[in-house]
Protein backbone atom coordinates (compact mmCIF):
# COMPACT_ATOMS: atom_id res chain seq x y z
CA UNK A 1 0.00 0.00 0.00
CA UNK A 2 1.93 3.13 0.95
CA UNK A 3 4.96 1.23 0.44
CA UNK A 4 4.16 0.22 -2.95
CA UNK A 5 2.83 4.32 -3.25
CA UNK A 6 6.11 5.20 -2.75
CA UNK A 7 8.46 2.78 -4.56
CA UNK A 8 6.33 3.46 -7.30
CA UNK A 9 7.00 7.24 -6.89
CA UNK A 10 10.99 6.73 -6.84
CA UNK A 11 10.68 4.24 -9.36
CA UNK A 12 8.79 7.17 -11.49
CA UNK A 13 6.96 4.55 -13.77
CA UNK A 14 4.05 6.05 -16.37
CA UNK A 15 1.84 8.52 -13.77
CA UNK A 16 -1.10 6.67 -15.59
CA UNK A 17 0.03 3.32 -14.02
CA UNK A 18 -0.03 5.21 -10.46
CA UNK A 19 -3.01 6.60 -10.63
CA UNK A 20 -4.55 3.62 -11.00
CA UNK A 21 -7.38 2.07 -8.53
CA UNK A 22 -5.91 -0.42 -6.29
CA UNK A 23 -6.88 -2.90 -4.63
CA UNK A 24 -5.86 -2.61 -0.06
CA UNK A 25 -5.89 -5.99 1.83
CA UNK A 26 -6.17 -4.37 5.11
CA UNK A 27 -8.85 -1.54 4.51
CA UNK A 28 -11.45 -3.97 2.95
CA UNK A 29 -10.67 -6.65 5.88
CA UNK A 30 -10.95 -3.97 8.35
CA UNK A 31 -13.97 -3.03 6.84
CA UNK A 32 -15.61 -5.83 6.57
CA UNK A 33 -14.79 -7.01 10.20
CA UNK A 34 -16.47 -3.51 10.93
CA UNK A 35 -19.54 -4.13 9.11
CA UNK A 36 -19.58 -7.81 10.42
CA UNK A 37 -19.78 -6.59 14.03
CA UNK A 38 -22.40 -4.83 13.42
CA UNK A 39 -24.49 -6.92 11.49
CA UNK A 40 -24.10 -9.63 14.51
CA UNK A 41 -26.54 -7.58 16.21
CA UNK A 42 -29.16 -7.36 13.63
CA UNK A 43 -28.36 -10.79 13.03
CA UNK A 44 -29.50 -11.39 17.52
CA UNK A 45 -32.31 -9.61 16.92
CA UNK A 46 -33.77 -11.42 13.61
CA UNK A 47 -33.44 -14.71 15.71
CA UNK A 48 -34.90 -13.45 19.02
CA UNK A 49 -37.83 -12.14 16.96
CA UNK A 50 -38.39 -15.32 14.81
CA UNK A 51 -37.74 -17.55 17.71
CA UNK A 52 -40.37 -15.55 20.02
CA UNK A 53 -42.80 -15.42 17.23
CA UNK A 54 -42.55 -19.28 15.88
CA UNK A 55 -42.74 -20.63 19.69
CA UNK A 56 -46.16 -17.83 20.40
CA UNK A 57 -47.58 -19.07 17.16
CA UNK A 58 -47.34 -22.64 18.45
CA UNK A 59 -48.70 -21.33 21.60
CA UNK A 60 -51.60 -19.69 19.54
CA UNK A 61 -52.57 -22.51 18.02
CA UNK A 62 -53.25 -24.75 21.23
CA UNK A 63 -56.78 -25.49 21.50
CA UNK A 64 -58.78 -22.88 23.70
CA UNK A 65 -56.66 -20.36 23.29
CA UNK A 66 -57.27 -17.21 21.54
CA UNK A 67 -56.17 -13.76 20.57
CA UNK A 68 -59.43 -12.12 21.61
CA UNK A 69 -59.74 -13.67 24.77
CA UNK A 70 -55.86 -13.64 25.86
CA UNK A 71 -56.25 -9.92 25.47
CA UNK A 72 -59.24 -9.21 27.04
CA UNK A 73 -60.33 -11.44 30.08
CA UNK A 74 -58.81 -11.41 33.49
CA UNK A 75 -57.81 -14.56 34.16
CA UNK A 76 -54.39 -16.24 33.98
CA UNK A 77 -54.93 -20.19 34.73
CA UNK A 78 -53.43 -22.19 32.28
CA UNK A 79 -53.82 -25.55 33.73
CA UNK A 80 -57.93 -24.80 33.69
CA UNK A 81 -57.34 -23.26 30.32
CA UNK A 82 -57.96 -19.39 31.31
CA UNK A 83 -55.40 -17.64 29.06
CA UNK A 84 -55.75 -14.00 29.80
CA UNK A 85 -52.66 -12.13 29.89
CA UNK A 86 -54.42 -8.51 31.36
CA UNK A 87 -53.40 -9.85 35.33
CA UNK A 88 -49.80 -9.80 34.03
CA UNK A 89 -49.44 -6.67 31.72
CA UNK A 90 -51.43 -4.85 34.68
CA UNK A 91 -49.21 -6.00 36.96
CA UNK A 92 -46.08 -4.58 35.15
CA UNK A 93 -47.55 -1.71 34.20
CA UNK A 94 -48.37 -0.95 37.89
CA UNK A 95 -44.78 -2.26 39.22
CA UNK A 96 -43.53 0.57 36.05
CA UNK A 97 -44.97 3.19 37.10
CA UNK A 98 -44.19 2.98 41.10
CA UNK A 99 -40.89 2.63 39.39
CA UNK A 100 -41.19 5.70 37.13
CA UNK A 101 -42.48 7.95 39.68
CA UNK A 102 -39.35 7.54 41.79
CA UNK A 103 -37.09 7.57 38.76
CA UNK A 104 -37.53 9.90 36.46
CA UNK A 105 -38.31 12.78 38.95
CA UNK A 106 -35.48 12.14 41.37
CA UNK A 107 -33.27 10.97 38.23
CA UNK A 108 -33.64 14.51 36.69
CA UNK A 109 -33.09 16.13 39.63
CA UNK A 110 -29.82 14.93 40.72
CA UNK A 111 -28.87 15.03 37.43
CA UNK A 112 -29.68 18.89 37.06
CA UNK A 113 -27.67 18.80 41.11
CA UNK A 114 -24.48 17.27 39.67
CA UNK A 115 -24.21 19.12 36.17
CA UNK A 116 -25.75 22.91 37.24
CA UNK A 117 -24.98 23.34 41.04
CA UNK A 118 -22.29 20.33 42.86
CA UNK A 119 -19.43 22.13 43.07
CA UNK A 120 -16.57 19.82 40.92
CA UNK A 121 -15.33 18.18 43.77
CA UNK A 122 -18.26 17.17 45.36
CA UNK A 123 -19.58 16.11 41.29
CA UNK A 124 -16.39 13.84 41.42
CA UNK A 125 -17.24 12.19 44.60
CA UNK A 126 -20.85 11.48 43.73
CA UNK A 127 -21.14 10.38 40.50
CA UNK A 128 -18.83 7.65 41.02
CA UNK A 129 -21.15 6.40 43.83
CA UNK A 130 -24.41 6.73 41.56
CA UNK A 131 -22.84 4.95 39.41
CA UNK A 132 -21.71 2.23 41.85
CA UNK A 133 -25.16 2.31 43.08
CA UNK A 134 -26.58 1.03 39.25
CA UNK A 135 -23.78 -1.82 39.49
CA UNK A 136 -25.61 -3.33 42.17
CA UNK A 137 -27.43 -6.74 41.68
CA UNK A 138 -30.95 -7.05 40.74
CA UNK A 139 -30.92 -9.82 43.48
CA UNK A 140 -30.08 -7.72 45.98
CA UNK A 141 -32.57 -5.15 45.26
CA UNK A 142 -35.08 -8.16 45.37
CA UNK A 143 -34.14 -9.19 49.13
CA UNK A 144 -33.83 -4.76 49.64
CA UNK A 145 -37.53 -4.72 48.99
CA UNK A 146 -38.76 -8.29 51.07
CA UNK A 147 -36.69 -6.94 53.74
CA UNK A 148 -36.60 -3.51 54.06
CA UNK A 149 -39.21 -1.53 51.85
CA UNK A 150 -42.02 -3.99 52.95
CA UNK A 151 -41.83 -3.91 56.33
CA UNK A 152 -41.60 -0.14 55.90
CA UNK A 153 -44.75 0.14 54.20
CA UNK A 154 -46.54 -2.37 56.53
CA UNK A 155 -45.43 0.06 59.17
CA UNK A 156 -46.82 2.68 57.67
CA UNK A 157 -50.24 1.34 56.32
CA UNK A 158 -50.38 -1.60 58.50
CA UNK A 159 -49.89 -5.31 58.61
CA UNK A 160 -53.49 -6.21 57.30
CA UNK A 161 -53.38 -3.86 54.40
CA UNK A 162 -49.89 -4.48 53.37
CA UNK A 163 -49.43 -8.27 51.81
CA UNK A 164 -46.05 -9.34 52.45
CA UNK A 165 -45.93 -9.61 48.45
CA UNK A 166 -47.12 -6.09 46.59
CA UNK A 167 -46.29 -4.43 44.09
CA UNK A 168 -45.72 -1.22 45.45
CA UNK A 169 -42.63 -2.32 47.16
CA UNK A 170 -40.88 -4.03 44.48
CA UNK A 171 -41.97 -0.70 42.02
CA UNK A 172 -41.05 1.82 44.60
CA UNK A 173 -37.35 -0.66 45.15
CA UNK A 174 -36.97 -1.04 40.93
CA UNK A 175 -37.48 3.03 41.04
CA UNK A 176 -34.13 3.48 43.39
CA UNK A 177 -32.06 0.93 41.23
CA UNK A 178 -33.11 2.54 38.04
CA UNK A 179 -32.75 6.41 39.17
CA UNK A 180 -28.96 6.08 38.95
CA UNK A 181 -29.26 5.17 35.31
CA UNK A 182 -31.50 7.67 34.51
CA UNK A 183 -29.42 10.96 36.88
CA UNK A 184 -26.06 9.60 35.12
CA UNK A 185 -27.57 9.25 31.36
CA UNK A 186 -29.46 12.48 32.19
CA UNK A 187 -26.41 14.74 33.94
CA UNK A 188 -24.10 13.58 30.71
CA UNK A 189 -27.29 15.24 28.49
CA UNK A 190 -27.18 17.94 30.71
CA UNK A 191 -23.22 18.57 30.45
CA UNK A 192 -23.18 18.35 27.04
CA UNK A 193 -25.19 21.03 26.44
CA UNK A 194 -22.32 23.80 25.58
CA UNK A 195 -21.48 26.77 28.12
CA UNK A 196 -22.10 29.29 25.48
CA UNK A 197 -25.39 28.54 26.18
CA UNK A 198 -26.00 29.02 29.36
CA UNK A 199 -23.46 32.35 29.34
CA UNK A 200 -25.99 33.42 27.07
CA UNK A 201 -28.56 33.13 29.70
CA UNK A 202 -26.55 34.55 32.57
CA UNK A 203 -26.25 37.72 30.24
CA UNK A 204 -29.16 38.72 30.27
CA UNK A 205 -29.45 38.47 33.84
CA UNK A 206 -30.96 34.65 34.27
CA UNK A 207 -30.49 33.25 37.78
CA UNK A 208 -29.06 29.74 38.15
CA UNK A 209 -32.13 28.19 38.28
CA UNK A 210 -34.21 29.82 35.37
CA UNK A 211 -30.74 29.11 33.18
CA UNK A 212 -30.71 25.51 34.09
CA UNK A 213 -34.57 24.75 33.92
CA UNK A 214 -35.91 26.99 30.80
CA UNK A 215 -32.31 27.11 28.60
CA UNK A 216 -30.04 24.12 29.18
CA UNK A 217 -32.87 21.27 29.96
CA UNK A 218 -34.95 22.41 26.36
CA UNK A 219 -31.53 22.04 24.85
CA UNK A 220 -30.57 18.47 26.21
CA UNK A 221 -33.80 17.44 26.15
CA UNK A 222 -33.28 14.44 23.63
CA UNK A 223 -30.63 13.32 25.38
CA UNK A 224 -32.85 13.04 28.48
CA UNK A 225 -35.76 11.44 26.83
CA UNK A 226 -33.59 8.90 25.82
CA UNK A 227 -32.34 8.27 29.24
CA UNK A 228 -36.20 8.13 30.26
CA UNK A 229 -36.96 5.39 27.86
CA UNK A 230 -34.41 3.19 28.82
CA UNK A 231 -35.14 3.99 32.90
CA UNK A 232 -38.84 2.94 31.29
CA UNK A 233 -37.37 -0.67 29.05
CA UNK A 234 -35.27 -1.17 31.97
CA UNK A 235 -38.73 -1.15 34.54
CA UNK A 236 -40.56 -3.23 31.92
CA UNK A 237 -38.15 -5.78 31.84
CA UNK A 238 -36.79 -5.80 35.21
CA UNK A 239 -37.29 -9.61 36.84
CA UNK A 240 -35.16 -10.08 39.79
CA UNK A 241 -36.89 -7.74 42.19
CA UNK A 242 -40.76 -8.31 40.73
CA UNK A 243 -40.03 -12.11 41.05
CA UNK A 244 -38.85 -11.92 44.63
CA UNK A 245 -41.00 -8.85 46.03
CA UNK A 246 -44.10 -8.90 43.50
CA UNK A 247 -45.75 -12.44 44.62
CA UNK A 248 -46.09 -15.14 42.60
CA UNK A 249 -49.33 -15.96 41.12
CA UNK A 250 -51.10 -13.84 38.68
CA UNK A 251 -53.76 -11.55 40.01
CA UNK A 252 -55.64 -8.91 38.15
CA UNK A 253 -55.90 -6.55 40.79
CA UNK A 254 -55.11 -2.30 40.62
CA UNK A 255 -54.50 -2.61 44.55
CA UNK A 256 -50.95 -1.92 45.02
CA UNK A 257 -50.63 -3.26 48.33
CA UNK A 258 -51.62 -6.92 46.95
CA UNK A 259 -49.27 -9.27 45.56
CA UNK A 260 -49.56 -9.96 41.64
CA UNK A 261 -47.19 -11.10 38.90
CA UNK A 262 -45.67 -9.44 36.68
CA UNK A 263 -45.16 -10.62 32.82
CA UNK A 264 -41.18 -11.17 34.01
CA UNK A 265 -42.15 -12.61 36.97
CA UNK A 266 -44.34 -14.87 35.59
CA UNK A 267 -41.92 -16.30 32.83
CA UNK A 268 -38.90 -17.01 35.30
CA UNK A 269 -40.75 -18.50 37.38
CA UNK A 270 -42.27 -21.18 34.40
CA UNK A 271 -39.04 -21.14 32.71
CA UNK A 272 -37.09 -22.39 35.54
CA UNK A 273 -39.96 -25.04 36.37
CA UNK A 274 -40.24 -28.31 35.88
CA UNK A 275 -43.16 -27.91 33.17
CA UNK A 276 -42.20 -29.76 30.13
CA UNK A 277 -41.35 -28.96 26.51
CA UNK A 278 -44.44 -28.09 24.62
CA UNK A 279 -47.00 -27.42 26.87
CA UNK A 280 -49.28 -25.06 26.43
CA UNK A 281 -47.94 -23.89 29.97
CA UNK A 282 -44.44 -23.37 28.34
CA UNK A 283 -45.32 -21.82 25.15
CA UNK A 284 -47.50 -19.05 26.94
CA UNK A 285 -43.94 -17.75 27.91
CA UNK A 286 -43.26 -17.21 23.82
CA UNK A 287 -46.28 -15.18 23.55
CA UNK A 288 -45.64 -13.19 26.87
CA UNK A 289 -42.18 -12.11 26.44
CA UNK A 290 -43.29 -11.47 22.40
CA UNK A 291 -46.04 -9.43 23.71
CA UNK A 292 -43.23 -7.81 26.04
CA UNK A 293 -40.76 -7.21 23.10
CA UNK A 294 -43.73 -5.30 21.31
CA UNK A 295 -44.87 -3.26 24.39
CA UNK A 296 -40.74 -1.86 25.00
CA UNK A 297 -40.83 -1.11 21.15
CA UNK A 298 -43.96 0.93 21.59
CA UNK A 299 -42.64 3.05 24.16
CA UNK A 300 -39.42 3.60 22.29
CA UNK A 301 -40.92 4.45 18.81
CA UNK A 302 -43.24 7.22 21.33
CA UNK A 303 -40.56 8.92 23.18
CA UNK A 304 -38.43 9.13 20.03
CA UNK A 305 -41.17 10.68 18.47
CA UNK A 306 -41.88 13.31 21.75
CA UNK A 307 -37.81 13.84 21.77
CA UNK A 308 -38.30 14.94 18.01
CA UNK A 309 -40.91 17.18 18.19
CA UNK A 310 -39.73 19.04 21.40
CA UNK A 311 -36.12 18.88 21.61
CA UNK A 312 -34.07 22.14 20.91
CA UNK A 313 -31.05 21.26 18.24
CA UNK A 314 -27.99 23.50 19.38
CA UNK A 315 -26.06 22.92 16.51
CA UNK B 1 -38.96 49.12 33.76
CA UNK B 2 -38.15 52.62 33.83
CA UNK B 3 -36.17 54.22 30.82
CA UNK B 4 -33.10 53.36 30.91
CA UNK B 5 -31.88 56.96 30.29
CA UNK B 6 -32.56 57.93 33.88
CA UNK B 7 -30.01 55.26 35.05
CA UNK B 8 -27.31 57.06 32.93
CA UNK B 9 -24.78 59.00 35.49
CA UNK B 10 -24.11 63.10 33.97
CA UNK B 11 -22.10 63.97 31.22
CA UNK B 12 -18.28 63.54 32.69
CA UNK B 13 -18.96 61.36 35.00
CA UNK B 14 -18.14 57.36 34.58
CA UNK B 15 -20.43 54.61 33.37
CA UNK B 16 -18.06 51.87 34.87
CA UNK B 17 -14.76 52.39 36.33
CA UNK B 18 -12.55 49.36 36.98
CA UNK B 19 -9.71 50.70 39.63
CA UNK B 20 -6.43 48.81 40.14
CA UNK B 21 -7.65 45.71 39.55
CA UNK B 22 -6.01 42.61 39.73
CA UNK B 23 -8.06 39.43 37.79
CA UNK B 24 -6.32 35.80 38.96
CA UNK B 25 -6.96 32.55 37.23
CA UNK B 26 -5.66 29.92 40.26
CA UNK B 27 -2.53 31.54 41.01
CA UNK B 28 -2.00 32.86 37.90
CA UNK B 29 -2.37 36.69 37.82
CA UNK B 30 -3.65 37.04 34.24
CA UNK B 31 -4.11 40.82 35.02
CA UNK B 32 -2.41 43.18 36.94
CA UNK B 33 -3.73 46.66 38.28
CA UNK B 34 -5.87 47.52 36.00
CA UNK B 35 -7.85 51.34 36.36
CA UNK B 36 -9.98 51.70 33.14
CA UNK B 37 -12.59 54.71 33.27
CA UNK B 38 -15.20 54.28 30.82
CA UNK B 39 -16.98 56.98 29.59
CA UNK B 40 -21.08 57.21 28.90
CA UNK B 41 -22.52 56.34 25.48
CA UNK B 42 -19.59 55.59 23.94
CA UNK B 43 -17.73 52.90 22.33
CA UNK B 44 -14.50 52.02 23.80
CA UNK B 45 -12.22 49.35 22.33
CA UNK B 46 -10.03 46.68 24.51
CA UNK B 47 -7.15 45.65 21.96
CA UNK B 48 -4.11 43.95 22.60
CA UNK B 49 -2.56 40.51 21.56
CA UNK B 50 -3.91 37.48 22.15
CA UNK B 51 -3.55 36.58 25.53
CA UNK B 52 -3.27 39.64 27.03
CA UNK B 53 -6.58 39.57 29.25
CA UNK B 54 -8.68 41.64 26.78
CA UNK B 55 -11.48 39.28 27.22
CA UNK B 56 -10.68 38.89 30.87
CA UNK B 57 -11.12 42.52 32.08
CA UNK B 58 -14.57 42.75 29.79
CA UNK B 59 -15.34 39.46 31.26
CA UNK B 60 -14.92 41.42 35.37
CA UNK B 61 -17.28 44.42 34.08
CA UNK B 62 -20.69 42.03 34.43
CA UNK B 63 -19.23 39.42 36.75
CA UNK B 64 -19.16 37.18 33.98
CA UNK B 65 -15.68 35.64 35.27
CA UNK B 66 -17.91 33.99 38.57
CA UNK B 67 -18.27 30.33 36.32
CA UNK B 68 -15.03 29.99 35.60
CA UNK B 69 -13.58 28.39 38.53
CA UNK B 70 -10.61 29.55 40.10
CA UNK B 71 -10.95 32.83 38.93
CA UNK B 72 -10.69 35.61 41.10
CA UNK B 73 -10.65 39.65 41.06
CA UNK B 74 -9.40 41.82 43.29
CA UNK B 75 -9.34 45.37 43.46
CA UNK B 76 -12.89 46.72 42.56
CA UNK B 77 -15.44 47.74 39.92
CA UNK B 78 -17.18 51.21 40.40
CA UNK B 79 -20.33 51.28 38.57
CA UNK B 80 -22.90 53.63 40.55
CA UNK B 81 -21.18 54.50 43.06
CA UNK B 82 -21.11 50.40 44.20
CA UNK B 83 -18.37 47.84 43.87
CA UNK B 84 -20.34 45.33 42.01
CA UNK B 85 -17.33 42.82 43.55
CA UNK B 86 -18.67 44.07 47.21
CA UNK B 87 -19.77 40.67 49.09
CA UNK B 88 -23.46 42.19 48.94
CA UNK B 89 -23.75 42.64 45.38
CA UNK B 90 -26.10 40.41 43.85
CA UNK B 91 -24.40 39.25 40.40
CA UNK B 92 -27.69 38.59 38.52
CA UNK B 93 -28.85 42.09 39.19
CA UNK B 94 -25.28 43.54 37.93
CA UNK B 95 -26.28 41.17 34.40
CA UNK B 96 -29.58 42.92 34.44
CA UNK B 97 -28.01 46.31 33.75
CA UNK B 98 -24.37 45.26 32.04
CA UNK B 99 -25.37 42.79 28.92
CA UNK B 100 -22.91 40.99 26.57
CA UNK B 101 -22.26 39.56 23.22
CA UNK B 102 -20.05 36.98 22.97
CA UNK B 103 -17.07 36.15 20.25
CA UNK B 104 -19.59 32.99 18.62
CA UNK B 105 -23.23 34.20 18.36
CA UNK B 106 -25.16 31.76 20.90
CA UNK B 107 -28.49 32.10 19.94
CA UNK B 108 -31.05 30.11 22.20
CA UNK B 109 -32.38 27.05 20.44
CA UNK B 110 -35.09 28.93 20.73
CA UNK B 111 -37.52 30.94 17.97
CA UNK B 112 -36.23 34.27 17.11
CA UNK B 113 -39.03 35.57 19.00
CA UNK B 114 -38.54 33.62 22.20
CA UNK B 115 -34.45 34.57 22.14
CA UNK B 116 -35.69 38.61 22.00
CA UNK B 117 -38.36 37.90 24.74
CA UNK B 118 -36.98 35.37 26.93
CA UNK B 119 -34.65 37.57 28.79
CA UNK B 120 -37.41 40.24 29.52
CA UNK B 121 -40.16 38.01 30.68
CA UNK B 122 -37.59 36.31 33.09
CA UNK B 123 -36.34 39.98 34.23
CA UNK B 124 -40.47 40.62 34.86
CA UNK B 125 -41.33 42.88 31.90
CA UNK B 126 -45.16 42.84 31.61
CA UNK B 127 -45.81 45.26 28.37
CA UNK B 128 -46.51 44.11 25.00
CA UNK B 129 -44.00 41.20 24.58
CA UNK B 130 -44.81 41.26 20.75
CA UNK B 131 -43.94 45.66 20.86
CA UNK B 132 -40.69 45.07 22.67
CA UNK B 133 -39.56 42.12 20.73
CA UNK B 134 -40.26 44.53 17.07
CA UNK B 135 -38.76 47.55 18.63
CA UNK B 136 -36.04 45.75 19.63
CA UNK B 137 -35.25 43.78 16.54
CA UNK B 138 -35.57 47.28 14.97
CA UNK B 139 -33.27 48.72 16.99
CA UNK B 140 -30.67 45.43 16.18
CA UNK B 141 -30.93 46.33 12.57
CA UNK B 142 -32.72 42.86 11.61
CA UNK B 143 -36.49 43.10 12.16
CA UNK B 144 -36.99 43.66 8.16
CA UNK B 145 -35.06 40.36 7.95
CA UNK B 146 -37.16 38.46 9.86
CA UNK B 147 -40.29 39.92 10.74
CA UNK B 148 -41.62 37.00 8.65
CA UNK B 149 -40.44 34.35 10.50
CA UNK B 150 -40.37 35.34 13.90
CA UNK B 151 -41.28 31.54 14.84
CA UNK B 152 -38.68 30.10 13.03
CA UNK B 153 -35.53 28.56 15.33
CA UNK B 154 -32.88 31.51 15.38
CA UNK B 155 -30.09 28.44 14.41
CA UNK B 156 -31.91 28.61 10.82
CA UNK B 157 -30.20 32.23 10.74
CA UNK B 158 -27.09 33.03 9.28
CA UNK B 159 -23.82 34.24 11.62
CA UNK B 160 -24.21 37.44 10.95
CA UNK B 161 -27.85 37.43 11.41
CA UNK B 162 -27.05 35.75 14.43
CA UNK B 163 -25.37 38.13 16.19
CA UNK B 164 -27.70 41.09 15.33
CA UNK B 165 -30.19 38.66 17.05
CA UNK B 166 -27.76 38.53 20.07
CA UNK B 167 -27.33 42.17 20.49
CA UNK B 168 -31.34 42.35 20.35
CA UNK B 169 -31.41 39.90 23.09
CA UNK B 170 -28.93 41.77 24.87
CA UNK B 171 -30.95 45.42 24.33
CA UNK B 172 -34.43 43.30 25.35
CA UNK B 173 -33.53 43.52 28.93
CA UNK B 174 -33.08 46.90 28.85
CA UNK B 175 -29.34 47.43 29.96
CA UNK B 176 -26.65 50.45 30.42
CA UNK B 177 -23.44 49.14 29.24
CA UNK B 178 -23.36 46.57 26.40
CA UNK B 179 -20.03 44.36 26.79
CA UNK B 180 -18.74 42.47 22.87
CA UNK B 181 -16.45 40.28 23.01
CA UNK B 182 -15.26 39.97 19.65
CA UNK B 183 -18.60 40.12 18.20
CA UNK B 184 -17.39 40.40 14.64
CA UNK B 185 -14.63 37.19 14.38
CA UNK B 186 -16.92 34.69 13.27
CA UNK B 187 -18.29 36.66 10.81
CA UNK B 188 -17.53 38.15 6.92
CA UNK B 189 -16.26 41.47 6.39
CA UNK B 190 -20.21 42.17 5.50
CA UNK B 191 -21.10 41.08 8.23
CA UNK B 192 -18.76 42.89 9.91
CA UNK B 193 -19.78 46.74 8.83
CA UNK B 194 -23.14 45.70 9.25
CA UNK B 195 -22.40 45.02 12.98
CA UNK B 196 -20.11 47.83 13.50
CA UNK B 197 -22.79 50.65 12.06
CA UNK B 198 -25.36 48.87 14.51
CA UNK B 199 -22.53 49.80 17.23
CA UNK B 200 -22.03 53.22 16.32
CA UNK B 201 -26.33 53.90 16.17
CA UNK B 202 -26.69 52.03 20.04
CA UNK B 203 -23.67 54.27 21.25
CA UNK B 204 -26.58 57.71 21.24
CA UNK B 205 -28.44 55.44 23.67
CA UNK B 206 -25.60 53.12 25.41
CA UNK B 207 -22.46 52.64 26.09
CA UNK B 208 -20.37 49.87 24.70
CA UNK B 209 -17.29 48.36 25.50
CA UNK B 210 -15.70 45.83 22.53
CA UNK B 211 -12.87 43.29 22.67
CA UNK B 212 -11.29 43.61 19.11
CA UNK B 213 -8.40 41.61 17.46
CA UNK B 214 -8.64 44.07 14.52
CA UNK B 215 -7.24 46.73 14.82
CA UNK B 216 -9.08 48.53 12.10
CA UNK B 217 -12.27 47.81 13.41
CA UNK B 218 -11.09 48.98 16.58
CA UNK B 219 -9.88 52.65 14.45
CA UNK B 220 -13.25 52.42 12.48
CA UNK B 221 -15.31 52.07 15.15
CA UNK B 222 -14.45 53.74 18.69
CA UNK B 223 -14.24 56.29 20.35
CA UNK B 224 -11.67 55.46 22.93
CA UNK B 225 -9.33 52.67 22.87
CA UNK B 226 -7.44 50.86 25.56
CA UNK B 227 -4.50 48.69 24.40
CA UNK B 228 -3.21 45.99 26.57
CA UNK B 229 0.13 43.64 26.37
CA UNK B 230 1.70 41.41 28.56
CA UNK B 231 3.93 42.04 31.15
CA UNK B 232 7.40 39.69 31.00
CA UNK B 233 5.58 37.66 34.01
CA UNK B 234 3.10 36.85 31.10
CA UNK B 235 0.50 39.25 33.35
CA UNK B 236 -2.06 41.58 30.92
CA UNK B 237 -1.57 45.43 31.87
CA UNK B 238 -2.63 47.97 30.39
CA UNK B 239 -0.30 50.37 28.49
CA UNK B 240 -2.09 53.02 27.33
CA UNK B 241 -5.72 54.24 27.34
CA UNK B 242 -7.14 57.63 25.34
CA UNK B 243 -9.29 58.68 22.40
CA UNK B 244 -9.57 56.56 19.75
CA UNK B 245 -7.71 59.11 17.01
CA UNK B 246 -5.08 60.38 19.02
CA UNK B 247 -4.00 56.46 20.39
CA UNK B 248 -3.95 55.28 16.37
CA UNK B 249 -1.81 58.96 15.19
CA UNK B 250 0.02 59.80 18.09
CA UNK B 251 0.38 56.94 20.76
CA UNK B 252 2.95 57.89 23.87
CA UNK B 253 4.12 54.73 24.40
CA UNK B 254 6.24 52.53 22.42
CA UNK B 255 4.66 49.28 22.90
CA UNK B 256 1.98 50.74 21.74
CA UNK B 257 3.21 51.99 18.36
CA UNK B 258 4.92 48.93 17.77
CA UNK B 259 1.48 47.02 18.36
CA UNK B 260 -0.34 49.31 16.19
CA UNK B 261 2.41 49.57 13.02
CA UNK B 262 2.37 45.78 13.18
CA UNK B 263 5.71 45.17 14.81
CA UNK B 264 4.29 42.84 17.73
CA UNK B 265 1.98 40.85 17.44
Amino acid sequence: MTSIARENLFKAPSRMEFLKKRFRKLEFGIQAFLFFCGFVSILTTIGIVFELGKESLLFFQTPGVNLVEFFTTTTWQPSIGQYGVLPLVTSTLMTSTFAMLIALPLGLAAAIYLSEYADPKVRKVLKPILEILAGIPTVVYGYFALTFMTPLLRGIFGQQTVQIYNTLSAGLVMGIMILPLVASMSEDALRAVPRALREAAYGVGATKLETSIQVVLPAALSGIVAAFIIGISRAVGETMIVAVAAGAGPKFTFNPFEGAETMTGYIARISGGDLSYDTPDYNSIFAIGLLLFVITLGLNIISRTISRRFREVYE
Amino acid sequence: MENQMNHQPQDGQFAIQASHMDIYYGNFRAVKDCSLEVLPRKITAIIGPSGCGKSTVLRAFNRMNDFIPGCRVEGGILFHGQNIYAPDVDPVQVRKLIGMVFQKPNPFPKSIYENVAWGARINGYTGNMDDLVEETLVKAALWDEVKDNLKKSALALSGGQQQRLCIARALAVKPEIILMDEPCSALDPIATLKIEDLMRELSSNYTIIIVTHNMQQAARASDYTAFFTMDPDRSGIMVEYGETSQLFTRPRDQRTEDYITGRFG
